[in-house]
């Protein structure tokens, strides 16, 4: 039977064999957005993603070579009729995260 | 909350300043600039990036210390990834003498040309000194920690007056 969210499947699947994230969460904002002009006449109820993506990948790269990975990993999602119209991203590395809840912690 | 600060800053901001981007320099689009019309000329052609619009889009990204590439223009975003862009670059307090915004949605050669051209799949899209930068999720985090007012005051493009960006409330 088909999965009723193939695209998140597909991020799913294909960030995690090619960056073993230490995490990922994926969230479907599509329906904040469906009712904008570019959305119109699209069926699909997966078209805004928004990805937090922990990964040792990540090392040693600036934010817009990571973005950049992740976007080629899902080129093919976002180049499809009806695919990927949006995609937010927060990248970090294990270190970068350990950081970050530091900081978060110490601020409160 | 921090966030929501923010938003409803920018906001409020970018309505104070959205006169003064309009004002100083229209957007290229709606005044066609000499980048912008000859990409226009060159609308119907091929899909791949030729040279003829390589060179557009150099232009175009020269045409200003700042360029976005964007959906709508500054005064109307017409996405919210756009919207955000222009709301951080106002509150940064970039000068619009230094400014240039191009409307990707007036012209598909620039729409395509420009995702190939930097790489990078969707728009909005900052250049500084011709350099990418990158897109809103990097604007915003760059915003966010600092970074971006380091990399605008080390370039010389923010206004000079009133000590800068981050002074509170604006005067109704």
């Amino acid at each position: 039977m088909a999965s009723p969210t193939p695209m998140e499947d597909a991020i799913r699947e294909k960030i995690t064999a090619a960056l073993q994230p230490t995490r990922l969460e994926i969230y479907n904002d599509s329906h904040l957005h469906a009712h904008h002009a570019p959305m119109q006449g699209v069926t699909s109820k997966e078209t805004h993603f928004r990805l937090i993506i922990t990964s040792e990948a990540f090392g040693s790269k600036m934010q817009p070579a990571r973005h950049r990975l992740v976007y080629s990993l899902l080129k093919h999602e976002m180049a499809q009729e009806g695919g990927i119209h949006a995609l937010q991203l927060r990248t970090m590395t294990p270190e970068e995260e350990a950081t970050r809840r530091a900081q978060e912690a110490g601020s409160e | 909350m921090f966030s929501r600060t923010i938003i409803s800053r920018a906001v409020r901001q970018t309505a104070a300043r959205s006169s003064a981007f309009a004002a100083v320099r229209p957007t290229p689009l709606s005044t066609p600039a000499p980048a912008t019309s000859f990409l226009l000329s060159l609308a119907s052609q091929r899909r791949l990036l030729s040279d003829a619009v390589r060179q557009a889009i150099d232009k175009a990204v020269a045409s200003a210390p700042v360029v976005l590439f964007m959906k709508g223009t500054p005064e109307t975003p017409q996405c919210g990834f756009s919207r955000a862009s222009i709301q951080v670059l106002g509150l940064q307090g970039v000068d619009p003498n230094k400014f240039a915004a191009f409307n990707v949605l007036e012209d598909q050669e620039l729409r395509q040309g420009i995702k190939e051209y930097s790489d990078w799949p969707t728009i909005p899209q900052l250049y500084i000194d011709k350099e990418f930068v990158g897109g809103c999720d990097i604007i915003v985090s760059m915003h966010q920690n600092g970074e971006l007012a380091k990399l605008l005051e080390e370039k010389g493009v923010l206004l000079k007056e009133e000590g800068g960006q981050a002074e509170g409330e604006t005067k109704e």
